[in-house]
């Protein structure tokens, strides 16, 4: 790698900040529509303890949303600040799908946010409720605008080349919006979105019941996440398949690099299920392979003949080695998902869901294998649409920002500086809130104020503790 | 007769620039603000007066750079790169300011450490909107549709001033929407800083004013020749009138006028950026035109804006309305 390639900075600084950012609303777009769930599930039955498990999560949600607002506002700025060419002539197309997107999603999550955090108690329940369901209706509809985003990158359509270098929109909108894979990358993204969720919930009530297998708020979250681990896992895998078969069909390359084929295979390809691809030597090395599984899996017949990257000019080949191992990590932790799920089904069925410590350790170490399955399958997609921005159309060294290395390395510092403190301690704070323990009486976001040592019950949260000597 | 749609988005995009000015204008205010507010009480009632809105004041950025990159992709492509390390520097600034909203009150030992973040953060990025702004105005080398200028451009004594008028004028509106929402001597002290804040804005203002005639030929014939300068001398005469009601209102112990007439003064202002540009997006060479997408994208954008954009203000000004009155000892309960 050349740092001192202006290219290559400006490529490592959009993968660092997008990656970061990434983490944040997979989780929030699950998490929210949970606490929709959990509020809709109090008002209607009247227990408290829905009551208390959705202000437990609301304080982290608190946390994880401020971070992914912060972080996203930094992507808003990104493609003008890096891929200055790009967004002059992709412009026309995505703007106003990103556009959009902050018409429909982000005024209404950040608009009903604050009512959802602080306002339990000015709106009344029904209204507050209202504001729960806007906010997790507007990270839903952000994933719709921006996966048509990327996925209009990956499989354009709809478009047409003007004069000046432009693409611009064609006579249908909606030949761009529901452009090819469109409809694969949002089903499997927002499934990713909730499974992560699940695991992060279900990671939480596991390490509570592991402290006290009779806590009957962390036996709800369990549950409630393994029944959407057991029933999720698998649409899951369902979906990546299919999103899978759609990829083969529209960016055949990225598919090889996946399946590390690097030479073709005209009587069945093989499945490598371990080895260290070698672009140089054009092989894998090390390779476990299961003969004609590959074909099997992708063409439904154990005999189909499939291209390898010998096919492709050298020039057009993304890095195998990286998009091998991501959708490897991706693939295995869906299966451990699915694992976690059915063992969790095993255990109900024997009566055993609270009472088996290994499944309780199994789901605690599984906890944030959703967020590094994302990042997996993101960097998968990313790295395997390589070397282009616009697929086929627009190379990557083509798009960049006029702008020289140091620049590019300076803010690259600065932003790994900043994130790696900022979203560390973030993080730190969120596992806190973590580890306390759900309980009845759970306080809400105004109401967590102060440290321990305070007088419980009746401490003052943001929103209230005005009026109050601050503990300096 | 047929409307030109690229001067209906370019108002659009202006009114989103106001919003956010105005509207995050105040939060980053108080943010400026908040060393010179007493530990404790003070600074938490300052905090918890924009705690519920801040959010949906700073989408109004974002609105802003989207908005811009959809309907005049090529001024977006240009501006970014010819600011690059005052948009970096903003953006990292309002990731500490964003935080320092919740982290405070995660983490009350280190409370002093998140209310610096919390001020320093909303320092640095009134001061790189200000620069943006001032490097906007001063003009952009262009060439063959990318920014052909050099690293340090955007660093002048031009921008500089810019730069700290934008910081009093959030101060400024920061310290009369306190005025507003606090009460008792947190407000007290609010009135003591819209005051000096006020002052501060409209000598920055007036400097930057008459800086801008120095700039450009075309800046100068915008507003002081005939016909122009009759209907261009009514932007300083109503800032005069605005003003003088303005500091008569503090004296007098006004407590919701100050914000308002704090408002005129930037309408005023945009109003006075916008007759010196017209019609150009990136002066001196690239206008509205030049940088429009075409004419479909602009149709579908209108589409959704339309009628989406007036629910926006609708619900935003409930969530304003759900939380209206003083912030309090009570605080809102």
């Amino acid at each position: 790698m050349d740092f001192a390639d202006p290219l290559m900075l400006a490529r490592l600084q959009f993968a660092f900040t997008v990656s970061f950012h990434f983490i944040f609303p997979s989780f929030s777009i699950g998490l929210a529509s949970y606490l929709a769930v959990l509020e809709g599930l109090w008002l209607k039955t009247g227990k408290p303890l829905y009551l208390d498990l959705f202000k437990y999560w609301l304080k982290i949600f608190a946390v994880a949303f401020a971070m992914g607002v912060v972080s996203g506002i930094v992507m808003s700025y990104q493609f003008g600040t890096n891929w200055a060419v790009f967004s002059d002539k992709a412009g026309p197309v995505i703007g106003p799908l990103m556009a959009y997107e902050v018409l429909t999603a982000f005024f209404l999550e950040a608009g009903f946010l604050g009512v959802m955090l602080f306002g339990m108690n000015r709106v009344g329940r029904k209204l507050h409720f209202v504001a729960t369901l806007m906010v997790a209706a507007g990270t839903a509809v952000s994933a719709f605008w921006i996966l048509s985003v990327n996925s209009w990158m990956q499989t354009p359509a709809g478009y047409e080349l003007g004069a000046n270098g432009q693409f611009l929109p064609g006579p249908s909108w909606a030949a761009v919006i529901f452009n090819p894979s469109f409809p694969y990358r949002l089903v499997h993204t927002v499934i990713a979105a909730y499974l992560t969720t699940a695991f992060a919930v279900g990671g939480v009530g596991a390490w509570h019941l592991l402290k006290d297998r009779d806590n009957a708020h962390a036996r709800k979250m369990f549950s409630m996440a393994m029944w959407m681990a057991a029933l999720v896992a698998p649409v899951q895998i369902l979906a990546g398949d299919q999103h899978g078969l759609n990829t083969l069909e529209h960016q055949p390359v990225k598919i090889m690099a996946m399946e590390g084929h690097f030479e073709s295979h005209p009587d069945g390809a093989p499945l490598y299920l371990f080895g260290l691809p070698n672009q140089r030597e054009k092989r894998v090395d090390y390779a476990i392979a299961i003969p004609h599984l590959g074909s099997l899996i992708l063409k439904h017949d154990p005999h189909a003949p499939m291209a390898g990257l010998d096919t492709v000019p050298a020039q057009d080949v993304p890095p195998v080695a990286v998009v091998f191992w991501s959708f490897r990590i991706m693939v295995g932790l869906g299966f451990a998902m699915l694992g976690v799920g059915l063992w969790s089904l095993l255990a109900r069925w024997r009566g055993r869901l609270y009472r088996w410590p290994w499944l309780h350790r199994a789901a605690l170490a599984m906890g944030p294998s959703g967020f590094v399955a994302v990042i997996a399958g993101w960097v998968t997609t990313e790295v395997g649409r390589q070397p282009f921005t616009v697929y086929g159309l627009l190379r990557t060294a083509a798009s960049a920002s006029p702008l020289q290395a140091p620049a590019l390395a300076a803010s690259l510092l600065a932003f790994v500086l900043v994130y790696f403190a900022v979203f560390g301690i973030g993080t730190w704070y969120i596992l806190k809130l973590m580890s306390g323990s759900p309980h009845p009486g759970e306080k809400g976001v105004a109401a967590t104020e102060e440290g321990p040592i305070r007088t419980a019950g009746i401490v003052p949260g943001p929103a209230q503790r005005v009026g109050e000597e601050d503990g300096q | 007769m047929s409307i030109d749609l690229t001067i209906v988005w370019a108002f659009i995009i202006a009114i989103a620039v106001f919003a956010y000015v105005v509207m995050d204008g105040f939060d980053l205010g108080i943010g400026i603000l908040f060393p010179a507010l007493k530990v404790g009480e003070g600074r938490n009632r300052a905090m918890n007066s924009i705690a519920p809105v801040w959010d949906g004041n700073e989408t109004w950025l974002v609105m802003g750079g989207g908005g811009l990159l959809a309907a005049f992709p090529l001024a977006y492509a240009i501006i970014l790169p010819a600011t690059y390390p005052l948009v970096i520097a903003m953006l990292l600034g309002l990731v500490f300011r964003g935080v320092a909203f919740e982290f405070r009150w995660r983490d009350p030992r280190h409370r002093a450490f998140w209310d610096l973040a919390f001020s320093g953060g909303s320092l640095v990025a009134a001061l790189s909107q200000g620069m943006i702004l001032g490097a906007i105005l001063q003009g952009i080398e262009v060439s063959n549709r990318a920014y052909a200028g050099s690293w340090w451009d955007w660093l002048t004594p031009y921008t500089l001033l810019t730069g700290l008028g934008t910081v009093a004028g959030y101060a400024l509106l920061g310290a009369c929407w306190l005025v507003w929402k606090l009460e008792g001597e947190v407000q007290a002290k609010a009135y003591r800083l819209a005051t000096r804040a006020g002052i501060a804005t409209l000598v920055l203002m007036a400097a930057v004013s008459f800086y801008n005639l120095a700039l450009f030929a075309d800046y100068r014939a915008r507003w002081l020749e005939m016909p122009n300068i009759l209907f261009a001398s009514q932007v300083p005469l109503l800032t005069a009138i605005i003003a003088f009601l303005l500091f008569y209102g503090l004296r007098k112990r006004w407590e919701m006028a100050p914000f308002l007439l704090a408002l005129a003064l930037f309408l005023l202002g945009m109003a006075g950026l916008g007759l010196t540009i017209w019609p150009n997006v990136v002066p001196p060479s690239v206008t509205i035109w030049d940088a429009a997408a075409p004419h479909r994208s602009q149709v579908f954008m209108l589409i959704g804006a339309v009628p989406i954009l007036p629910l926006i203000l609708a619900y935003t000004g409930w969530s304003y309305y759900v939380f209206r009155g003083k912030v309090g000892a009570e605080g809102y309960h």
